[in-house]
Order: C-alpha cells, then sequence, then structure tokens
C-alpha cells in the first residue's frame, strides 16, 4: 500500500501503534495512542468495559482503520489482505455458524484460510484435541454449551498456525476450571513463539501477562510487566495500580 | 406501575428506531397511493383496428372511446395485432363481420367485447361479430393471463426474504466480522452467496415452474425451459437485492420492512394490472423494475408463446440488474472492513 519494502523484517515487532486516533462521529474512542509489542509475547489490554480495548483491536487487525496514526503489523503497514493470513482473530462474539457441526465450522474457516484436504483434516484434529472438542466434533453447534463454543471458536482461530493470536476477552463467561485451562493453552503458545494479544477486564488475568497496557477512556495510562505497574503505582495488586493510574490520569486531564 | 412502565420503554423504543416509526405511518399511504394510480386513473380506450368497414360503425366506436386505426389490408392489421399495437381486429369478411381479439389480458378482451356490443346494438349493423382470438381463447381465465406474472412475484419475493434474513444473520451472529477477519475477498463474499443461494433457486425455478404447468394447469404456450430461465434469472436479480438491502438493516424486522417498500411496488408495476389506465409518465416506473422485465419475459413465453428472440431484451435487462446489485454489494461490504 507504502512504499515500504515488501520484506517482512525479522526484527520488527508484531504489533505497532503509532500515533493511532479513533472517533465515531464526535466521539473519540482512541486517543492518541503508541506501542510496540514484540514476537512472542504475551501482552494484555487491560481495561474496563467501554474504553476502547475492541476498537484497539479491530485496528490492530485491520478490519477497522485509524483516523490517524499507522498501524504496523510484522513489519508490514496496515491494513492488508494478505496480512489477515498472519493472524488468527476471536471476537467476543462466539461467531460460529450455529447449524453447522464443530467439524463443519472449523473445515469452512480452515479454507478461508486457504486449508485442504489431508493438512486441513490433521490441523482440524489437532486444535480440536488442544481444546479438549474431539468427542464433540461432529455435533451440531448449536447443541454446545457455552464453554464449548469458546473453545471451539478459539479453535478457529488457532487453525491455520498463525504467528500472531489476537483474542478479545477469551474466558468472558467461561467457568473458572476452563478458564485456567484456556490460559495454561495460551502460555504454552506465547513458549512457542507465538504472539498474544489478548483484551480482559479480570484482574487476576491480567497477572499472567508478559507485558500490560492499562487502557482508560481511550487513553493508554500505562505499559509495563505486572510487576512493574504493580511497583510503579506503589500498590500490592494490579487492581490497585490500576486505580491508582486511573485517578492520576484523571488529575493530569 | 409495571405496564406504564413497559409502555413508556416501547414508546421510548419506536421513537429511537425512527426507521420503524416512517414505515408504520408512510407505508400504508404509499400503498394506498399506487392503489389509487392503478384503479383510479384514466378510462381504458381500446386499440382496435378496421379492415373494410363501413363509416358510420367507425364513427360509432369512436364515440364509445375506442382507438380506432383502419387498415388496407388485413395483413397489415394482422401485424400490428402481433406485435402488440393492437388489441383487437374488425373486418368484414363476406359482408359478415369477424372480431379477432388479441387474447392476451382477459379485462381488454372484455373492454373490446363490450364497446362493440354497444356500437352493434346502435344500429350500426344487425348481425353480431364472430370472434377469435389471437392468443389464449374464451375460455383463457383471469388467473391464466396474470398466473406468469405471479409465478415471478413469488420466487422474486421469496428468494429475496430469504437472502436478505441470512446475510443479515452472517452480520448479526458476528460471523460476518470474523469471515472478514480471514483472507477473503469481498467480491468472494458476494459470489459465495450467489452461488450458494443459486442452488437453491435452481430447484424453486424448476419446483415452481412444474408445478404451475402441470398441476395448475396454467396455460402455457411456449417453451417450459425458457420459463426456467426467466424464472432463475428473476431469483438471482432478487438474491442480490435482498443480500444488498440487508446491509441497511439491522434486525430480520427491518428486512420485513423492506417489503412495502420494494416488493409491493413491483407488484403494481408487473402486469398484475393493467396500467394502460395510469398516467403514462407515471407507467414510466415499471422500466426500474426488475420483476416488470421477467413478468413480461413469463407473459410472453406462457400466453404468447414467445422465442428466444422475443423475449432476449428482458434477459439481458435481468442479467445487468443482477449485476448492479452484486457490484453495490462488494461496494456495501466496505462499511465493514475497507479493504
Amino acid at each position: 500500500m507504502h512504499s515500504l519494502p515488501n520484506i517482512p523484517l525479522a526484527s520488527a515487532p508484531a504489533v505497532e501503534l503509532k500515533g493511532i486516533s479513533r472517533h465515531f462521529g464526535s466521539h473519540t474512542v482512541l486517543q492518541n495512542i503508541s506501542i510496540a509489542i514484540p514476537r512472542g509475547q504475551l501482552f494484555g489490554l487491560l481495561g474496563p468495559s467501554g474504553s476502547g480495548k475492541t476498537t484497539l483491536i479491530k485496528l490492530m487487525t485491520g478490519i477497522d482503520r485509524a483516523d490517524e496514526g499507522t498501524v504496523a503489523m510484522l513489519g508490514e503497514p496496515m491494513p492488508q489482505l494478505k496480512m489477515l493470513q498472519a493472524f488468527g482473530y476471536m471476537a467476543q462474539a462466539d461467531a460460529l455458524y450455529a447449524e453447522l457441526t464443530g467439524k463443519q465450522n472449523l473445515a469452512f474457516f480452515g479454507a478461508m484460510f486457504g486449508l485442504k484436504g489431508t493438512i486441513l483434516q490433521a490441523r482440524i484434529q489437532r486444535v480440536a484435541k488442544l481444546v479438549d472438542l474431539t468427542d464433540h466434533l461432529n455435533k451440531q453447534t448449536s447443541a454446545y454449551s457455552g464453554g464449548m463454543k469458546r473453545r471451539l471458536s478459539l479453535a478457529v482461530a488457532l487453525l491455520h498456525e498463525p504467528q500472531l493470536l489476537v483474542l478479545d476477552e477469551p474466558t468472558v463467561g467461561i467457568d473458572p476450571v476452563l478458564r485456567q485451562s484456556i490460559w495454561k493453552e495460551l502460555s504454552a503458545l506465547s513458549k512457542q513463539g507465538v504472539t498474544i494479544i489478548v483484551t480482559t477486564h479480570v484482574m487476576d488475568e491480567a497477572e499472567k501477562c508478559d507485558r500490560l497496557g492499562l487502557i482508560r477512556g481511550g487513553k493508554l495510562i500505562a505499559v509495563d510487566t505486572p510487576k512493574g505497574i504493580m511497583e510503579q503505582s506503589g500498590s500490592t495488586t494490579i487492581e490497585e495500580a490500576f486505580i491508582a493510574f486511573g485517578q492520576a490520569g484523571g488529575e493530569e486531564a | 406501575m409495571r405496564i406504564k412502565a413497559l409502555a413508556i420503554r416501547i414508546i421510548h423504543q419506536f421513537i429511537k428506531d425512527k426507521r420503524t416509526l416512517a414505515l408504520l405511518f408512510l407505508a400504508p399511504l404509499l400503498v394506498l397511493s399506487l392503489m389509487k394510480l392503478v384503479f383510479d386513473g384514466q378510462a381504458v380506450s381500446p386499440a382496435i383496428g378496421t379492415v373494410d368497414i363501413p363509416p358510420t360503425l367507425i364513427e360509432k366506436m369512436e364515440q364509445l372511446h375506442a382507438d380506432v386505426t383502419v387498415f388496407a389490408n388485413a395483413n397489415d392489421a394482422q401485424s400490428a395485432l402481433g406485435s402488440g399495437d393492437l388489441d383487437a381486429i374488425l373486418q368484414l369478411d363476406a359482408s359478415q363481420p369477424k372480431l379477432m381479439l388479441e387474447g392476451s389480458d382477459p379485462s381488454l378482451n372484455r373492454a373490446v367485447l363490450l364497446l362493440l356490443q354497444n356500437a352493434f346494438q346502435n344500429g350500426a349493423a344487425s348481425t353480431a361479430p364472430t370472434i377469435t382470438y389471437l392468443h389464449g381463447g374464451p375460455d383463457m381465465a383471469a388467473f391464466d393471463s396474470f398466473g406468469p406474472v405471479l409465478i415471478g412475484f413469488f420466487s422474486f419475493f421469496f428468494v429475496f426474504l430469504l437472502a436478505g434474513v441470512s446475510f443479515l444473520r452472517e452480520r448479526t451472529s458476528g460471523t460476518l466480522e470474523r469471515l472478514l477477519a480471514t483472507p477473503i475477498r469481498r467480491s468472494e463474499i458476494v459470489a459465495g452467496y450467489l452461488a450458494g443461494f443459486g442452488i437453491f433457486t435452481l430447484v424453486q425455478a424448476s419446483l415452481i415452474a412444474w408445478f404451475s404447468v402441470d398441476v395448475l394447469g396454467l396455460y402455457m404456450a411456449g417453451s417450459i425451459g425458457y420459463m426456467l430461465i426467466i424464472n432463475l434469472l428473476l431469483s438471482l436479480t432478487a438474491l442480490t437485492l435482498g443480500t444488498l438491502l440487508s446491509s441497511f438493516a439491522s434486525s430480520e424486522f427491518q428486512i420485513i420492512q423492506f417489503i412495502p417498500l420494494v416488493i409491493v411496488p413491483q407488484a403494481f408495476f408487473s402486469g398484475l394490472f393493467n396500467l394502460d389506465a395510469m398516467n403514462p409518465w407515471l407507467q414510466k416506473l415499471s422500466l426500474i423494475m426488475p420483476l416488470y422485465y421477467g413478468a413480461d419475459a413469463m407473459q410472453g413465453i406462457m400466453i404468447r408463446g414467445e422465442g428466444w428472440l422475443d423475449f432476449q431484451k428482458n434477459v439481458y435487462v435481468l442479467i445487468g440488474f443482477s449485476l448492479l446489485f452484486a457490484i453495490l454489494n462488494v461496494l456495501a461490504l466496505k462499511k465493514h472492513r475497507r479493504m
């Protein structure tokens, strides 16, 4: 799209935002956000509902476009159609076809990423095992429980083995046992070198991330490791730190 | 108290939804206006060609508002009747009056017969004419005439609804967003929908064609293959229009709201009603309605037994409409992903 070199730079960050702003009408959702997320990091976006987390994620993936600022993914300027192949996306909604079976859903989205034949079948079996749905693949998705739908949705995002995983509230509405198993899976993927960006408003989940971005009212109020954030604000929990940063940010504005 | 709170909530919801509100008040007005335009226009004046008819009788017919054209020989009159310029030919054959009706539209047949009955009663001639038909016959019921139109209408209507709602589902369930997060092109989505639904519309078109001819016994002078082609093209137009308009609806209910705006006006202009009584420039509205072309071809094939050369223009126009709607749909998807 621009005159930037077409070679994916191995050293370029997984995602790099520079001076991003997004307005919906007269309402400013995101304001001057700059951030770089290195490869292989498990990055958490933490903020209350309505703070702009989902909008920020949509800008990173190129589904939405910023009014100001630039977005680059793996060194490539966004949005670009071919870059949609590079990441896996899981939205807040499960976004599954209820009339289809789990397997049919996986096969459909696999085909969207150009997977076919034996490779597709092998990948389906792999991700199904990963999210523990192997026995339920032939069931219609409408008969799935909420947790099973969420897991299938995650499986869809993992299907094409993306270098970058973008997950919007992956554990919302999921029981504690399943939540733990999903986070275990995310940590394992992260160790294999997959970059993961995950939004959450659950504070104890935030502590499991390598690095955190606190977002509030469309502004990025702090970016650091969970430990660093607690130290900076002199608090003992992420929750306290978040409140402390929020107040400081409010005073500045 | 609960009832009051509920009522206030509903009122608030209605006021927020300006479109539903507009539909509630404006759509009935639109439909009523259309009905008035169709039923309450100028008087119909049948176009009658005459051969060897005494001037006194022609004068009588003109007094009764017939649009009379005098032909020198019967062949010229015949070709005018064939091309649809005339509704009937009255000629004297060995001093015996003979009437040939175009016959496609039973209501026009009746208008011609009534007019001539009056003209003859006024004493111009004592013998009643013998009657023949170019298309159809005296036993062709009104349904035979508007049946072809109804076939087209219902294919169009149901495909429109189905396509509109299912494309909307894609959006509301979040699957469209997920779909657009894959490297699929916008044009591929539209084409995929066309292909997927195309199969069902093909089955539907065949089923309707078979049912109306073999089961309902509709008057059928032409080829069932042609009829299938037209029906399929009409369905494709409905499919592309339905998916396009679903981009502008946010719920199934809002899809239903398109019916009085998009479907009903087409029914009025499709040939179900004789538009000769309507203001001529309003008649031109039919030119922007896909159903008009489909119904016209369908009537031509089923009643007048027309071949490819007679209805090919309608085929091209329907293909044009489908392409236009499909391209607009690709553009409308830009709203969700700008690449």
